[in-house]
């Protein structure tokens, strides 16, 4: 098993064939409800492989309940239903045989409060994935706890005391712990939802730093209800409202010249 | 104004923690007193005879430590298994909801009936006999409710967010519980341990009911084999007309008490020590 977070800039997948800008995921018709309401309705929507996809709209607009779909964590809420099909290289992540398990190693994902295991040292953390999986096998667990904090940008402020618990860290350096985690599993797309909501001005600008980072070797996509955050960490965004994609576009167009009327009243400030 | 009323306020909870505090002296202190010209050696390593000052409670305190041990290994796995099921499963929420309910109401039943299910199933149907494994296993059934209340419990309080962490990882509902859940609620399934044990080992009425042996002059050397336990003793010992085994009695419930504090300390040290690996 190679490591993810290497010091050297490689992909994260040795089978990872697509250059940047190419879809990496593909979002076909996708619907999403909790029982018999309705929260994501008919998206498509292309994710580009090595870019950052930002998605922002107002509280309730089902953009947390989109991403879910991306790694099949919504359904394991009771009376969660989705229909259509997100393709991931191709493959269809609801299609017969495919394994939830497997498809959330691939598809990692970073949440919106800080949640390390209260139970581990910062070390058993970053290994988690790999020992809950029973994947760690012989692997040099030294290398892979030090290259994942590296890539999260933490190593620096852990190194002397791996042994502590997670829970010790303060509020930003947990949340750079749990981006640690998830790239020990070494995913190719990481999924983050509101990953700086819980946190102070100064612990999200180190974030999202680390976004812009961690962008070179993985397709990332990023939940916020800060448009700034938005404007600054990501290439592409995509605006929802009432559950539907009002507008997907770069970055910079999207707040310059939007398209739709709606992104532009979202982004003035005239609701939300 | 309000500091008056907050100094009343403290009063009042200070009477109410001393109160039953001052009774529970008194009485352990009464026993105490009266257990004094038996409490020795002789009395914890002896057999029962005819003669109080002969009499000891070696039988009891055997066959009551053996309960507390088959207990506990019918009921941890059984309870927290139930539990977990319930928590983390849950599946059909209406069957969920209706063993909810009968969980909730078996911790009611009064314990005779208990052992009167225990003598018709354990004993009699499963032909296991008035044995050490039949009284362990009834008393299992009966704290079965304590543990699956507390496990549950345990297990709710464990934060919806790790769950999701670990699923998010791409480990199994298993290895989630296994390795995250059970470990953050392992204190407070070991605290429910505690009561549950500690009832079974102030039980009396099922055992009677069960047949265990108020006169039990060896030591149970199978699980099939004849049993007595420390409450069972008392109860004989009291009910004998004689002032001297009085005397006995009060010194049996010291031993019962006794073994009560021993098992407690036992399980919170094992609670802290897996407070502190997880805190690690």
């Amino acid at each position: 098993m190679s490591t993810a977070a290497a010091a050297v800039p490689s992909t994260p997948a040795a089978d990872d064939a697509k250059r940047p800008g190419r879809a990496k995921m593909e979002v076909r018709a996708l619907s999403a409800a909790f029982g018999s309401n309705q929260v994501v309705r008919a998206i498509d929507l292309d994710i580009e492989a090595r870019r950052v996809l930002a998605i922002i709209g107002p509280s309730g607009c089902g953009k947390s309940t989109f991403v879910r779909c991306l790694n099949r964590m919504h359904e394991i809420t009771l009376g969660a239903t989705v229909t259509g099909q997100v393709l991931l290289d191709g493959e269809d992540l609801y299609g017969r045989g495919v394994d939830p398990v497997l498809l959330r190693r691939r598809v990692g994902m970073v949440f919106q409060k800080p949640n390390p295991f209260p139970t581990m040292s910062i070390k058993e953390n970053v290994l988690a994935g790999l020992r809950l999986t029973g994947t760690l096998g012989g692997t040099d667990a030294a290398r892979v706890v030090e290259s994942a904090l590296t890539s999260a940008a933490l190593w620096d402020e852990v190194k002397d005391r791996l042994d502590a618990p997670g829970g010790s860290l303060s509020g930003g350096q947990q949340q750079r712990l749990c981006i640690a985690r998830a790239l020990a599993v070494e995913p190719e797309v990481l999924l983050m939802d509101e990953p700086c909501s819980a946190l102070d001005p100064i612990a999200t600008a180190r974030i999202e730093d680390l976004i812009h980072v961690l962008r070179e070797r993985y397709t990332i996509v990023i939940v916020t209800h800060n448009m700034q955050q938005a404007a600054r960490a990501s290439d592409t965004t995509a605006f929802f409202l009432h559950g539907e994609l009002v507008e997907c576009s770069p970055t910079e167009r999207l707040f310059t010249h939007p398209r739709d009327r709606r992104t532009e009243d979202y982004i003035t400030g005239k609701f939300g | 104004m309000s500091a008056r009323r907050e100094a009343w306020f403290t009063t009042l909870c200070v009477v109410a923690l001393g109160l039953p505090l001052l009774l529970l002296l008194v009485l352990f202190g009464q026993v105490l007193v009266d257990s004094l010209p038996r409490l020795s050696w002789d009395f914890l390593s002896s057999f029962p005879s005819r003669r109080a000052e002969n009499a000891g409670v070696l039988p009891g305190l055997v066959g009551s430590a053996l309960l507390c041990l088959g207990t506990a290994a019918i009921a941890l796995p059984v309870g927290v298994g139930a539990a977990i099921f319930l928590e983390e499963y849950g599946g059909n929420r209406r069957m969920a909801r209706v063993i909810e309910l009968n969980v909730a109401n078996l911790a009611g039943v009064p314990s005779i009936l208990y052992g009167i299910l225990g003598l018709a199933l354990f004993v009699r149907t499963l032909g296991l006999g008035r044995s050490v494994i039949s009284g362990a296993a009834t008393l299992a059934l009966l704290v079965l409710p304590v543990v699956i209340v507390a496990a549950r419990e345990a297990l709710r309080a464990v934060p919806h967010g790790l769950r999701e962490a670990s699923l998010a990882l791409g480990a199994t509902r298993w290895q989630t519980i296994r390795r995250v859940v059970l470990p953050s609620a392992a204190p407070g399934i070991f605290t429910g341990a505690i009561l549950a044990v500690s009832r079974a080992l102030g039980e009396t009425a099922p055992l009677v009911v069960i047949g265990a042996v108020a006169y039990v002059t060896y030591l149970p050397d199978s699980p099939r084999a004849a049993f007595t336990a420390l409450p069972i003793q008392i109860f004989s010992w009291i009910s004998r007309p004689q002032a001297s085994f009085a005397h006995n009695a009060a010194a049996g419930i010291v031993v019962l008490l006794a073994l009560l504090l021993v098992l407690n300390a036992a399980v919170i040290v094992l609670r802290d020590r897996a407070q502190r690996r997880a805190a690690r």
